[in-house]
């Protein structure tokens, strides 16, 4: 169990690592795709143990625990993020969080059909 | 009751483990019986953790939702930015390379489509809604991409903490309608495969609004979503506050 942990929390640092790196390159105070690069990691590290016969019984399973965890950890972001004060701050937080989202399906939509993707 | 309380807030994660546990298992009997099962429960769990999320600000005035009550802190931490990023990069057990690799020009194009279309259409409205300057429309305009990129383009920009506060407030808004209109609108607009999901994730940006959304659509789709969100708010903290501050000061003749 512990040992795919370990490779997770791996793969996970070295990539937030190359996400603050990245971010401190191009001069702005942010991560810039460290989650991203931590999973394009984790994928070529998985492929790898996938070939050698490691990725089974309990190695898997520190592994699979936390990706059945994340949708309880979204339930409780929902829960501690500031709702109130979004809907407070006025009409213009509201409507300019709202409509460009509408635009953005609509774009979507045509981008989909656009490259034909199933 | 004094001694319970003060169990449950030392122990607040694990008490977050059961209070999201107890709501998993209502929404689950709610969307089998009340939806017949076409609102996944998943999605129903978000929707009332946002609206208890506004109960608690309304009770407690703070900025964490209903983890300002001492009680249900352990909430922060179990859906604070470490945990989450953690898990995203677990759910990648289910993604393969190739398909990523396959789609990555997708992504790539929707990455620029999604931060130009967020950002312009903020600047629109906050232009119809009476506010004129560059520095504060720009920030504006970021905070319409995600409410890390509005506080970032209104700091480097130099705008007033009023324009700053409404930025945040607006990327908030997006990361809870992308939250809310991800599962209900995913058939209408052909969200169903790992490329479309690379092209969601980069369009919408928002990569708590995506993972949250995609997760109540389709768990396996997640992955792939999450992989383009994640480099939306570096690429917008990026090009907001620099190459669209430029092009929105020429424009207004500045």
């Amino acid at each position: 169990m512990i040992k795919g942990l370990a490779i997770l929390s791996f793969c996970f640092l070295i990539g937030m690592w190359c996400g603050a790196l990245l971010g401190s390159w191009l001069g702005i105070d942010a991560n810039v795709g460290g989650v991203g690069f931590a999973m394009i990691f984790f994928l070529l590290l998985k492929e790898a143990s996938v070939k050698k016969g490691l990725w089974k019984g309990e190695f898997a399973f520190g592994i699979e625990f936390w990706n059945k965890l994340y949708i309880p950890i979204v339930i409780a972001m929902a829960a501690s993020l500031n709702v109130k004060s979004a809907l407070s701050s006025g009409l213009l937080a509201v409507l300019a969080g709202l409509l460009p989202v509408l635009l953005a399906f609509w774009v979507f939509k045509l981008l989909i059909k656009k490259l034909g993707t199933p | 009751m004094e001694e319970l309380e003060q169990v449950l807030e030392k122990n607040g994660l694990i008490f977050a483990f059961l209070a999201v546990g107890l709501l998993t298992w209502g929404t689950d009997v709610l969307s089998k019986k009340a939806f017949s099962s076409k609102i996944p429960g998943s999605a129903l769990a978000i929707f009332l953790a946002l609206g208890m999320g506004y109960l608690g600000g309304l009770i407690a005035d703070g900025e964490q939702g209903l983890a300002d009550l001492p009680v249900f802190k352990g909430l922060s931490i179990l859906g604070g930015g470490m945990f989450r990023d953690f898990a995203i990069v677990a759910t990648v057990t289910g993604a393969s390379f190739l398909l990523i690799r396959k789609s990555g020009w997708i992504g790539f194009i929707s990455l620029i489509l999604g931060i130009g279309v967020f950002f312009i259409s903020g600047v629109a409205l906050a232009w119809a809604m009476g506010y004129r300057d560059a520095v504060s429309l720009c920030t504006l305009g970021a905070g319409a991409c995600t409410y890390i990129v509005g506080p970032v383009t209104g700091g480097a920009l130099g705008a007033s903490s009023e324009v700053i506060a409404l930025s945040i407030a607006t990327g908030v808004v997006k990361t809870i309608a992308v939250t809310i209109l991800t599962p209900l609108l995913a058939k209408k607009i052909g969200l169903q495969s790992p490329e479309s999901a690379m092209a969601f994730g980069g369009i919408m940006g928002t990569s708590s609004g995506v993972a949250a959304g995609l997760a109540a659509t389709h768990l396996s789709l997640v992955p792939y979503g999450s992989v383009t969100a994640t480099f939306y708010t570096g690429l917008g903290c990026l090009i907001c506050p620099s190459l669209f501050y430029l092009l929105l000061s020429t424009l207004l003749g500045v």
